[in-house]
């Protein structure tokens, strides 16, 4: 009965409410309106005409592939780095630790911009890495280094502090048990971590997906080669084909909401197996 | 810590390795190589380079704007954690969601609804132009679409925060005879100021950075609606290669001051 009253006895529920729906209209629901207006008003023929067309499916692929990859990359580094960062201690953790989040702080124009420096054939990694026949700037390679580098924190962010709640008694009864090391990890550490891990790659997928301004850099842009979905959509609206510019928002739009429903019930499946092993 | 590297295992000392080399070439080296170019051709060249009128402007718009969409963002971020942490009704989930959407979705979508709203063939373009409102390709546009991609950043650092501190302090503040605002000043705002600074410093950095959204609104107009990443851009599609990374190590210095604060803020309490 507590909450009962606290509903009665706290202020502010009119004015919040007020502020709230004020800024969600006007500043999110009135252009995602108008957006689907345009959607809607466009009728089915246009519209699967548009979103199925050659240069949009061979968009979609370049940009999901590239997702897809730069999300097994973010898995593997992400996980490399809550392990260290919570299990052990070391001379500049602090500074690693802080210096995770750069993708997050660092704007992505100017990420593209160091990155498409870098791979340059004199660049600073270019001159080692084309000499051997692989080129990164205006390839494939290039747009999934860029996704890699923008969603980086992701699954560090998540995983860490699930890590850092693990119980260790669970661990040591395991070793006094006879466990080697890689038992106690799959049998024990894995199943723990894994709904978090999960959620960090999927927003790292979305990120990815949606990714723009790191990866126009180092692209090049060729249409059915290095043309991702956001970059169409910018090309369309310079085109003034808006049809087209809001039905291919309109894909991206319902996959980024798919994926947000994903990391909620992810999320949500990690405090209910938190809440049992407790 | 002479005596814990004694006890390093093998597997240890490669993790930690591997952590660095991945740390250093992923991470630091581009960091890096932003100074380096930037003043690759001098302290001289670089000073000019920033005091280009244009980059000059630049400068100021991207601050001008995250002046107006962090306070904004702070305001509603309190208002909706508020309301979603001591209030149950109906549609509070669905709030929530809406809210955590936009960052979600990708900046060239948060762009492209925002011309379909007021562009010239958008759903309330026209009438606004048929009263003499312009607001695509202006800063006003800027602003809005800056608030539409940060609108997350502040509620959900306040959010969790408020739930685990519960209501057992204000309800004692209102009982002791404080009115709302007394409460909200002395009781839940101190309670809450660190993780509340924390998001308005991620805000702010996405505000400045924002490139994406931006340039489908803007117009990127030069000297008039170019924010700094736009700048960036066009410099170095001028091919003025030094030009372009001497506004970027602008922002680079705001990304290294954003992280700087960020780690000191969490050093600062068990709030996270």
């Amino acid at each position: 009965m507590a909450s009962k009253r606290s509903k009665h006895l706290l202020p502010g529920f009119g004015l919040t409410l007020g502020v709230s729906m004020l800024y969600i209209t006007i500043i999110i629901v009135l252009p995602l309106l108008a957006m689907l207006l345009k959607v809607g008003g466009m009728g089915w023929e246009e519209f699967w005409r548009i979103v199925a067309s050659n240069r949009s499916l061979a968009a979609y692929r370049i940009t999901f592939s590239s997702a897809f990859i730069a999300t097994l990359f973010n898995g593997a580094i992400g996980l490399l780095l809550a392990w260290v960062l919570t299990r052990y201690s070391f001379p500049g953790k602090r500074i690693l630790d802080a210096l995770v989040d750069l993708p997050f702080a660092l704007p992505t124009a100017v990420a593209g911009l160091v990155l498409v420096t870098l791979f340059a054939p004199t660049g600073w990694y270019g001159q080692f890495i084309e000499p051997n026949g692989f080129k990164v700037n205006y390839t494939q390679a290039g747009i999934i280094i860029a996704m890699t580098f923008t969603s980086i924190p992701f699954v560090v962010r998540t995983v860490q502090p699930v890590l850092e709640e693990i119980q260790v008694d669970l661990e040591e009864a395991a070793k006094t048990l006879g466990a080697t090391p890689w038992q106690v990890f799959s049998r024990i550490i894995w199943p723990t971590i894994l709904p978090a891990f999960m959620a960090g790659c999927v927003l790292s997928f979305a990120r990815s997906l949606g990714e723009f301004g790191a990866v126009v850099f180092i692209a090049g842009n060729l249409p059915g080669k290095t043309e991702i979905v956001s970059l169409l959509i910018f090309i369309r609206i310079d085109e003034y084909n808006y049809e087209g510019a809001a039905a291919l928002a309109f894909v991206l739009l319902v996959a980024a909401f798919s994926l947000l429903l994903l990391t909620n019930a992810l999320q949500s499946w990690q405090v209910r197996y938190a809440d049992r092993s407790r | 810590m002479t005596t814990t590297t004694a006890t390093r295992s093998p597997a240890e000392i490669t993790l930690i390795t591997l952590a660095f080399v991945f740390a250093a070439a992923l991470l630091v080296v581009p960091l890096a190589v932003i100074f380096a170019f930037a003043l690759r051709e001098g302290l001289g060249v670089y000073l000019a380079n920033i005091a280009e009128p244009s980059t000059v402007h630049a400068i100021g718009l991207t601050i001008l704007t995250a002046l107006i969409v962090v306070p904004i963002n702070i305001v509603v971020g309190i208002c909706v954690a508020w309301l979603v942490t001591r209030f149950r009704f109906p549609g509070r989930q669905v709030l929530i969601t809406f809210i955590e959407l936009p960052a979600a979705v990708s900046p060239i979508v948060a762009g492209t609804v925002y011309l379909f709203l007021y562009g010239g063939q958008g759903l309330l373009g026209p009438v606004l132009q048929g009263a003499g409102i312009q607001l695509m390709f202006t800063v006003t546009a800027i602003i809005l679409v800056s608030l539409f991609v940060t609108a997350p950043f502040v509620a959900r650092e306040l959010i969790p925060l408020m739930q685990q501190q519960g209501t057992e302090d204000e309800e004692a503040a209102l009982s002791l005879g404080a009115n709302g605002w007394q409460m909200f000043w002395f009781v839940t705002l101190p309670n809450i100021r660190w993780a509340m600074l924390y998001g308005a410093i991620l805000a702010n950095a996405r505000v400045m950075g924002e490139f994406g959204a931006v340039s489908v609104v803007s117009g990127s107009i030069r000297g008039q609606t170019n924010t700094l990443p736009l700048q960036i851009s066009q410099l170095f599609n001028d091919f003025n290669v030094t030009g372009s990374f001497a506004a970027a190590s602008t922002l680079a210095l705001m990304a290294v001051l954003t992280l700087i604060l960020k780690s000191s803020l969490e050093a600062k309490g068990g709030w996270r």
